[in-house]
């Protein structure tokens, strides 16, 4: 017999054996210049206990969870078009908030809301057009860089160089969608994940520009209408905006005035996706993504459809870019590694593809979890691995599907 | 009469060392159903691609209303007014039945970023005008109950007449349909029938056709042409076709 329990539980206890010993069995303890291996054979053992008693009894499991499965409440179906008061008593609360929370949750929300930002952005090349990018991370350093670079050579304060970032960014976009065009599916992934490495090693080895793995440091944080948010005036003869205002300043009002400047930049970015999408560019992404041959022999251009959804959605990493730049002070290629690109992917994925409640919801679950339970930040790639496994299984069309449709007949 | 629609002289297509189709020549005239037949892999669709832009014929001409358009890339030859169809079916099945038809009238509209965003009264008009002439597609072909649904759950009728339907509200002047009988039932290649040549007397589109089911071609076409392992054996009216000794050999063999 195949599929025997017992075969199946020793098997399964034989392989955990396997994977805990190396993590959990065997620990190496420094006892001051010795380092020793310290055994936790009682551990392994009851691992491998524990997983031999649930895989024999799995089969008797199945019935009640399968019936549990069923009961389970199923998350509603992104609301129809939502109604406008409520969007506006949420964008109310959104900026009213920050006032009576603390310092640290308000910084998250302002790490948050980045990340809504690129999933955003995101979400218009791999949820909308179709077009797998691991290397969306890429277009986030130049946008950081670009503000970086202005700054460092220019002079440029944050709200000159934004625009410029944004327009840098959407280049580079532009740039990578050509070599691109020809490919799909998974050959596209490999080619935007070398991108977003390439950018990453020129950021480290051109240092004569970049400053190399140091990166560029004293970026001044966004102004006030030209006027500088903080106790002091740095230049001479400046004067700050609490001082125009007449108010005394806390150290809480730059990090709540951080969080406005990105809560405005990402409700930007979503008016703008939300309206492209029902656009006929938005329309012509969809339907790239769902036939490409089709689609040429109505006579649209795929090669324009992809480099659009490329260099806008580039466009809203750039914007990000910058703000983060702003926001860190500094910049150095470290922040923009591989694993950023696919944090933001799995914010699309886990989100729904296409969906921008989505994004958001999933934008917030992932960034606010993992500082929630710091003392797991180690495992905190094998949550992302669980959930998204979990995810698969339970709900493969993401948290919030993609709503449809967008636009109605009515009779 | 006028010059011919669509001219195609001397197509060959060559695949490595297989040669699919060739020396194939046809016109079809303004407002014409012009009919390829022939048996199981005789090159009928790769005459198709090849018009239709999708591959890039070996040798040969392709003429569209006095224009050359050999070679060209495919959404280029749409542009000159050839709109096909699939063998099967290729709607964007997660769009709904409107979006399909929305998606087709991009020339149509304003696709401008920044009308777009600003919701300018220019493209609001265009939207309304699109969203009037999608339902009125849809009440011509009988679809106006599913506009809101997702294309691809349609049934496969409905699917084949809203691929029909997306082409024509491209506004052709050419519509290619490859087999668009196939997998219907006698009831619907009777509304096919019917529909093909109201699309001509309405719009005075010329269609070009691939089909394998004889009572629809014959009744029908005004000229056929057939086709045996790549090569034309000869062109004419149904009757002419149907008498003609080459092709019943090719259909039925040799005693």
């Amino acid at each position: 017999m195949v599929n025997n329990p017992l075969k199946n539980a020793t098997l399964a206890a034989v392989l955990a054996v396997i994977m805990i010993t190396p993590i959990f069995g065997l620990q190496l303890v420094r006892h001051g210049a010795h380092t020793n291996m310290e055994t936790h054979w009682a551990l392994v053992a009851l691992a491998a206990a524990l997983v031999f008693v649930f895989q024999l009894l799995r089969p008797w499991l199945a019935k009640p969870l399968q019936k549990l499965k069923a009961h389970l409440p199923t998350l509603p179906a992104a609301p129809a078009q939502g109604h406008k008061w409520a969007i506006v008593l949420l964008i109310a609360i959104a900026i009213v908030w920050p006032f009576f929370a603390s310092r640290g949750v308000v910084d998250i929300a302002t790490l948050v809301l980045i990340y809504i930002m690129l999933g955003l952005g995101l979400n218009i090349v791999v949820g909308f057009a179709g077009l797998l990018d691991l290397g969306f991370v890429g277009f986030y350093a130049v946008g950081a860089y670009t503000y970086a670079l202005l700054h460092q050579w220019g002079g440029w304060g944050f709200w000159q160089a934004l625009p410029c970032a944004g327009a840098m960014a959407a280049m580079f976009g532009f740039m990578l969608g050509f070599p691109v065009l020809r490919l799909r599916g998974d050959y596209l992934a490999i080619v935007t994940l070398g991108f977003g490495e390439i950018i990453r090693l020129l950021l480290i080895n051109l240092s004569w520009l970049t400053g190399g793995p140091d990166g560029i440091s004293g970026l001044p944080k966004p102004s006030v209408f030209g006027l500088e948010m903080a106790r002091r005036a740095s230049g001479e003869g400046a004067r700050t905006f609490h001082e125009v205002m007449g108010w005394t300043f806390r150290n809480q009002d730059m990090v709540i005035y951080l969080y406005l400047t990105a809560l405005m930049l990402a409700l930007i970015t979503l008016a703008i996706s939300s309206r492209l999408i029902r656009m006929p560019v938005g329309r012509a992404w969809e339907a790239l993504r769902e036939d490409e041959i089709a689609c040429r022999s109505l006579g649209l251009n795929p090669t324009r459809i992809k480099l659009s959804a490329f260099t806008l959605g580039a466009r809203f990493a750039g914007l990000g870019g910058a703000f983060f730049a702003a926001r860190q002070g500094m910049v150095n290629p470290e922040s923009f590694t591989f694993i950023e690109s696919a944090l933001i992917l799995a914010i699309v994925v886990l989100g729904g593809m296409g969906s921008q409640l989505g994004v958001i919801l999933a934008a917030i679950l992932l960034t606010v979890l993992p500082e929630l339970a710091r003392e797991f930040a180690e495992y905190r790639m094998l949550m992302f691995g669980l959930v998204m496994v979990l995810m698969m299984m339970w709900r493969p069309q993401g948290l919030l599907p993609m709503k449809r449709p967008h636009v109605e007949l009515h009779s | 009469m006028s010059a011919a629609l669509l001219k195609v002289s001397g197509l060959t297509m060559q695949f490595g060392g297989l040669v699919a189709v060739n020396g194939v020549n046809f016109q079809v005239q303004h407002n014409e159903v012009f009919a390829i037949i022939g048996p199981n892999g005789a090159g009928k669709t790769t005459v198709f691609n090849c018009v239709g832009g999708f591959y890039s014929p070996t040798a040969g001409e392709i003429m569209m209303d006095g224009q050359i358009i050999t070679g060209l890339a495919s959404h280029k030859v749409a542009r000159h007014g050839l709109v096909r169809t699939f063998q099967n079916v290729r709607l964007f099945k997660q769009l709904t039945v409107l979006e399909n038809l929305l998606v087709a009238q991009h020339t149509q509209v304003e696709s401008r970023l920044l009308p777009g965003l600003l919701k300018l009264k220019s493209y609001c008009q265009s939207e309304t005008d699109a969203l009037t002439r999608a339902a009125q597609w849809l009440d011509f072909m009988g679809l106006r109950a599913y506009a809101n649904r997702a294309a691809g759950n349609l049934a496969y009728g409905h699917q084949r007449r809203l691929e029909i339907a997306r082409c024509m509200i491209a506004k052709p002047r050419l519509l290619m349909l490859d087999e668009p009988a196939a997998g219907l039932n006698p009831q619907e290649k009777r509304d096919l029938q019917s529909l093909i040549d109201q699309l001509r007397r309405e719009f005075g589109v010329a269609v070009l056709l691939i089909e394998h089911d004889m009572s629809l071609v014959m009744g029908i076409s005004d000229r056929i042409l057939v086709m045996e392992h790549g090569r034309p054996i000869t062109t004419g009216t149904p009757v002419e076709v149907r008498n003609d000794e080459r092709v019943i050999k090719a259909y039925l063999g040799e005693e």
